[in-house]
């Protein structure tokens, strides 16, 4: 899925397109429908996504993101955007302000295929309780104080479970690194 | 610069790497993500998280003649949003600065709450959170309060003490219900800081209230 990105950028290869489309456009459809979106607005905002896809693929930088997961940050924003109306903060990487990383290492720089599996695999080995709620954060729009409440948990709880949940996945990704 | 050791909590980065945080909350994450590379890789790991989310979804098919109408549309230049950009600040995180217009604080349009305390509304709305800048000088402190809900605070420039601690450039007081505080600001620089509340603060004393009531706080 990589290489098809960089070859939007490089050539703008449709056919690369057509595949990244097929995979991904259901994906991010279905995501959006886990948030609440209607059908017909999911429909709209997974091809506007696929839209940004194509004229930001000179951006998509392999060595920083998976491709799932830079798509998963276009539909985010433009869920934001079009959903809530509310502009996203975010910080610029070329802010004079920004704060370098000490090492290289400390901002991730495992190449993005191997990030991938082993993100996809630190969160199968999770137990179920830490999976669950790290799974309704991202298909809930809720912040962790109602999703809490929806358990049945004490917020405390929750957050403990994000914690753990996030050294464990810290662990498995720094093994390699 | 002395490091960050307060950082805001893997609930806050989740939340934030999902989208589900609320503005002004956002506001103040992606303020500390500009001055902190530790929290920046956690919200990257988030963020790696949800890409494996969306790959592992059920499909849900598009309609007939999706991909042929999005096709159509490629060659269309894409419409280019007339965002101005501020000049940027070696101090003020980008997303602050474009809120505010400028980096230079006594240019800012502060309002006085009193003796050495001023504050400027960023984002508000009632039923949401809210973001203000905050103005201490040395010695003054806010009055003691406890909380609704949630209230973080990011320092930006000079220091501020409580009982949880010292709290300098880049670092994030992240307070819950009940936790009693008394922030007061240290020797030193006047602290400015960004101060995030969803749900009004409780001042104990008479005064303190009026003064709520009078300024909205
Ligand atoms: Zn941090």
């Amino acid at each position: 899925m990589n290489a098809h990105i960089q070859a939007i950028a490089a050539t703008q290869d449709r056919s690369a397109f057509a595949a990244l489309f097929s995979h991904y456009a259901p994906r991010v459809k279905a995501y959006l429908i886990r948030l609440g979106c209607p059908d017909g607005q999911a429909e709209e905002l997974a091809q506007e996504t696929m839209l940004a896809v194509w004229r930001k693929a000179d951006r998509f930088d392999p060595a920083k993101a998976a491709a799932g997961t830079w798509i998963f940050t276009i539909a985010r924003n433009l869920r934001i955007d079009q959903v809530r109306r509310e502009r996203r903060p975010e910080l610029d990487p070329d802010d004079p302000a920004l704060v370098p990383a000490p090492a290289p290492e400390a901002d991730l720089v495992l190449q993005a295929k191997q990030h991938h599996v082993l993100v996809q695999n630190a969160l199968q080995a999770l137990p179920p309780d830490q999976a669950r709620v790290i799974a309704l954060s991202f298909f809930e729009d809720k912040p962790h104080g109602e999703i809490a409440g929806e358990l049945g948990l004490p917020l405390g709880t929750v957050k403990s479970r994000i914690r753990l949940a996030f050294a464990r996945l810290r662990a498995a990704l720094e093994q390699t690194s | 610069m002395t490091a960050i050791v307060h950082h805001p909590s893997n609930s806050l980065l989740l939340d934030y790497a999902a989208g589900t945080l609320d503005e002004a909350s956002s506001l103040l994450i992606a303020t500390h993500l500009t001055l902190c590379p530790h929290c920046r890789a956690e919200v990257a790991a988030a963020e790696a998280i949800g890409g494996s989310l969306l790959d592992d979804l059920p499909a849900a098919p598009l309609r007939p003649g999706a991909l042929d109408a999005v096709m159509a549309r490629l060659a269309a230049p894409a419409e280019q949003p007339t965002l101005r950009k501020p000049q940027p600040s070696t101090w003020l995180p980008r997303p602050l600065t474009e809120r505010l217009g400028g980096d230079d604080p006594s240019l800012w349009k502060w309002r006085w709450l009193g003796p050495g305390l001023a504050d400027l509304p960023l984002v508000s709305d009632r039923n949401r959170p809210s973001a203000r800048m905050v103005r201490l000088t040395p010695g003054t402190g806010l009055p003691p309060h406890d909380h609704g809900g949630r209230e973080l605070t990011l320092v930006l420039r000079g220091a501020f003490g409580d009982r949880f601690g010292r709290f300098g450039r880049g670092d994030v007081e992240e307070t819950y219900p009940d936790m009693h505080h008394e922030p007061v600001a240290l020797e030193g620089e006047v602290c400015i800081g960004l101060v995030v509340t969803d749900a009004r603060l409780r001042f104990d004393g008479f005064i303190a209230r009026a003064m709520q009531t009078f300024t909205g706080v």
